[in-house]
């Protein structure tokens, strides 16, 4: 048995599967515009469920990292598969970023596999475009009413990890969420993941499978605490809330990484701060891959 | 391994062809064979010891001493290594060069980079007519790659170009970037007159205000993101465009030419 600060970690592991992923950079005149792109970029895209890709925002690009030299700010989108992934990217680029004022958009990894990111938006200027190859990468430069929108021709797609997660378990909602946002606030600062729930947080943990039979996934009952004394439950009394943080990433160990920042910034508040217990979900092991044992993690 | 150094001994009376002494095509060749090789000079053909003193052996590095303005098609369809030229070359430097890199200490003549896709012409000097250019009857200019000019450059820079980068540091002749169908040049001294003549596409940088046709149109003054990107990447060369103080990315637009298709543009510094 593990404890850590009064919070017991479960003997039990994150089950994730493999996606594909890719990453793009977002500059803008200043900070504000190109986080206000970033966002609308990565909005809807909490679970491949039903938004067809789970985004987020990396981090915040200083503008000595960025390729125009402007504040930017770096998103990663992943999906199930390759085409899925190249059309939310095309489709949200070109709603979200072309239309925002100031942008320009940039690859943001290299593989060997490319995939569209200004490519097709170029025909948006309606023959007007124009292609600059600039240091072997091609862009183009699209002309619209604030100016010019550049972007890069394409950016990589990657073989990912996608569903590492971990559950907090409360004494009461406060609690949770306050040991949820620690936790974010430290996982943010690892590169190659992001956590795709809204502010990093998913409340409505799912099972598979439903009594609806038109519904795959539903409330997973076991974990609510609402439902302790009429389910087989996963809960101990005390427990009045659970939280859940989902974490997409490049490889197993970026992931690894992040659970381990998150999961020690939660034992730190502690069991003083109403915190009891680390679980994480599965499905017993046999729909994906890649296992996240907490204990090793934590070890 | 010292480079392969061909110093020449004296000048002779016809232009020689020297497109046989490419890296690629010299590469596992002995000391001896590369001395039997021909060249051919006006109707005669010249063995290449009796034309150079050969040193060295490092096929991929190519060095020409002594060169002079008759000495035509060096590098030409160049694949790989590097072709050093101290002193003047003649025309077709670099002919449909597809990679590598030519460094000439000197002048070179008509038609230098011309129809070339890949790699790095570096002219030290001056340059002839229809640098980057097409050949004659030929639809398509250079199709990629970068040359540098440190001195002037004659006229129809990049006739026909479809790709690829011309810098010059000093002047250009009259129709810079005529028929462009698209590529970059840009020139930091003065241009010539008819500058953009019937380009289709294609970016003209210019730091000095052009004489234009009257078929280009003022688009205004613009800030261009991508200027800067650009600059950067000349930052590896040994050029005044590599200067960090070069830099800019306010320019005057104009577009045109509209007597053809009219998607080209000169963007001027402000």
């Amino acid at each position: 048995m593990m404890i850590i600060n009064g919070v017991t970690i479960d003997k039990t592991f994150a089950e994730a599967f493999p996606m594909k992923a890719t990453r793009a950079i977002i500059t803008a005149q200043n900070e504000k515009w190109a986080m206000i792109s970033a966002q609308a970029m990565t909005g809807f895209a909490t679970s491949v469920i039903a938004c067809g890709c789970e985004a987020g925002i990396e981090r915040v690009l200083d503008p000595s990292e960025t390729p125009d030299g402007r504040p930017g700010v770096s998103v990663m989108i992943f999906a199930m598969g390759g085409k899925g992934l190249a059309k939310q990217l095309e489709t949200r680029a070109g709603q979200c970023v072309l239309t925002s004022p100031t942008s320009a958009l940039f690859a943001g990894i290299e593989s060997d596999k490319p995939i569209p990111l200004g490519k097709n938006l170029r025909y948006f200027g309606d023959g007007f475009q124009i292609s600059k190859v600039i240091g072997g990468k091609r862009y183009w430069r699209v002309p619209v009413m604030d100016g010019e929108f550049l972007t890069e021709a394409t950016t990589g797609q990657v073989d990912a990890v996608g569903g590492g997660n971990f559950l907090v378990l409360a004494e009461s909602q406060p609690q949770a969420l306050a040991a949820c946002e620690a936790a974010i606030e430290e996982m943010r600062k690892i590169p190659n993941v992001i956590m795709p729930f809204p502010g990093g947080v998913v409340r409505s943990g799912s099972k598979v499978g439903s009594k609806y039979k038109a519904l795959g996934a539903s409330t997973n009952d076991a974990f609510c605490p609402t439902l302790k004394g009429i389910t087989k439950t996963d809960l101990s009394p005390e427990i009045e809330s659970v939280m859940e943080i989902v974490i997409d990433g490049l490889t197993k160990e970026d992931i690894d990484k992040a659970m381990r920042v998150g999961i020690q910034a939660v034992c730190d508040l502690g069991a003083e701060n109403g915190i009891k217990r680390i679980s994480a979900g599965n499905y017993g092991g046999k729909l994906g891959p890649f296992h996240f044992h907490l204990q090793e993690i934590m070890a | 391994m010292t480079a392969l150094t061909f110093t020449l001994k004296q000048r002779p009376a016809q232009r020689v062809d020297l497109s046989p002494l490419v890296c690629q095509k010299l590469a596992g060749l002995s000391p001896t064979d590369i001395a039997a090789l021909e060249l051919d000079s006006g109707k005669r053909k010249i063995r290449v010891d009796e034309l150079f003193t050969i040193a060295g052996y490092d096929t991929q590095q190519i060095v020409i001493k002594n060169s002079y303005a008759k000495l035509d098609f060096i590098g030409k369809e160049l694949t790989e290594g590097e072709i050093r030229i101290e002193g003047d070359v003649g025309s077709y430097l670099g002919l449909g060069m597809k990679s590598g890199t030519i460094t000439v200490n000197g002048n070179a003549g008509l038609f230098a980079a011309c129809e070339m896709k890949k790699g790095f012409v570096q002219i030290n000097g001056n340059t002839g007519d229809f640098l980057g250019a097409a050949l004659p009857g030929n639809k398509m200019g250079m199709k990629g790659g970068t040359v540098l000019v440190k001195g002037n450059a004659g006229e129809r820079v990049g006739d026909h170009m479809r790709r690829g980068v011309i810098l010059i540091e000093g002047n250009a002749g009259d129709y810079c970037g005529s028929r462009m169908t698209a590529g970059t040049i840009a020139v930091m001294g003065k241009t010539g007159r008819y500058t953009g003549f019937a380009m289709r596409r294609g970016t003209l940088l210019l730091w000095n205000k052009p004489e234009l046709p009257a078929t280009f149109n003022d688009c205004g003054s613009h800030t261009l993101a991508f200027l800067p990107m650009l600059f950067a990447s000349f930052r590896s060369f040994d050029s005044k465009f590599a200067d960090p103080a070069a830099v800019f990315n306010r320019v005057r637009r104009y577009g045109g030419d509209m007597a053809e298709m009219g998607r080209g543009e000169v963007l001027v510094r402000l």
